[in-house]
């Protein structure tokens, strides 16, 4: 239990360090690297408490994917990020004060809050126990099961947003020799091929 | 000492809470309020699994793969976005972005 509390407070800490490090730091690159870190902490916290197939999810999608991603954009995009970052100081006293309201009306609710008695009798998919099956077996079974649905469309917003990025960021560029395969199929031999006579001495 | 539904939820709040603050102090660029927002996101998502795994009820988890998905359509979306802009004006300052027009 020890260890857990400890493991806890450690990925804790380590996730919102980084994340105060996300928004506070001046280089972009900075900051995506400091995300991953957040991701993987919070990985850590999630495998800490039994959710291993969201844990990871996280890794893969989230800094595999969304992480790399911005890297890759901030990397692409020629930016002055310190121009940008002139004139952050005067939001500093209205975001920390939003900032402060926020975290105290949180930690309010959360003060006053307890789980209902009746909480565990409503659950909608029960966690079966770990030596019956795995987590991530027990999601399957959910989420193939009655959440199909929402499952299918979960795909159609993937591929709607692949489509939109596509066709965002396509660009048709000027004076690109591309490959006409109709051109070159349909040639005949008779427009291309001439059979000149040459006479010696004087050439074509 | 036994780590409770309460210690996930306090840590998703100070997470979601930086997320908002980094949206005000980084107004300018809109990289890092898109960071910002995946930070809100993930605290969304612990506040999910937490309470998923302290009620026992696996749907929170699955709408927290969910969330995941929406997130990382959000993030393309919005640097494909970016990119064109960057492209068309040569900046990303996101104050300019009330000239755009029709």
């Amino acid at each position: 239990m020890i260890v857990q509390a400890l493991a806890f407070y450690l990925f804790s800490a380590i996730m919102v360090a980084s994340a105060v490090m996300v928004i506070a730091s001046r280089n972009p690159v900075h900051s995506v690297v400091f995300l991953i870190t957040a991701f993987f902490n919070a990985a850590g916290l999630l495998l800490l408490i039994g959710a291993e197939f969201v844990a990871m999810i996280l890794i893969i999608v989230y800094i595999g994917a969304v992480a790399v991603l911005f890297l890759f954009v901030v990397m692409m995009l020629d930016v002055d990020f310190g121009q940008l970052r002139k004139g952050a100081s005067q939001y500093l006293p209205l975001g920390g004060a939003v900032g402060l309201v926020l975290l105290a009306e949180l930690l309010l609710v959360l003060g006053g809050w307890v789980v209902a008695p009746s909480a565990g009798t409503l659950a909608l998919a029960p966690t079966p126990a770990v030596e019956q099956m795995s987590n991530t077996v027990a999601l399957g079974h959910v989420l193939y099961t009655h959440y199909f649905y929402v499952f299918q469309a979960s795909g159609v917003v993937l591929l709607i947003a692949m489509i939109g990025a596509i066709v965002l960021t396509l660009r048709e560029r000027q004076g690109v020799r591309r490959q006409r395969i109709e051109g070159q199929v349909s040639r005949r031999r008779d427009e291309v091929v001439a059979v000149t006579k040459v006479r010696v001495g004087e050439g074509v | 000492m036994e780590i409770g539904l309460a210690h996930y939820l306090v840590v998703a709040a100070i997470m979601f809470v930086l997320g908002v603050f980094g949206i005000f102090l980084n107004r300018k660029n809109v990289i890092v309020i898109l960071m910002s927002i995946e930070l809100m996101l993930l605290a969304v998502n612990i506040n999910l699994v937490a309470f998923s795994v302290y009620l026992h009820d696996l749907v929170g988890q699955v709408f927290a793969m969910f969330v995941l998905t929406v997130a990382a359509a959000e993030a393309a979306i919005g640097l494909a976005i970016l990119v064109v802009y960057f492209r068309n004006r040569g900046n990303i300052a996101v104050t300019d972005i009330n000239q755009m027009k029709g």
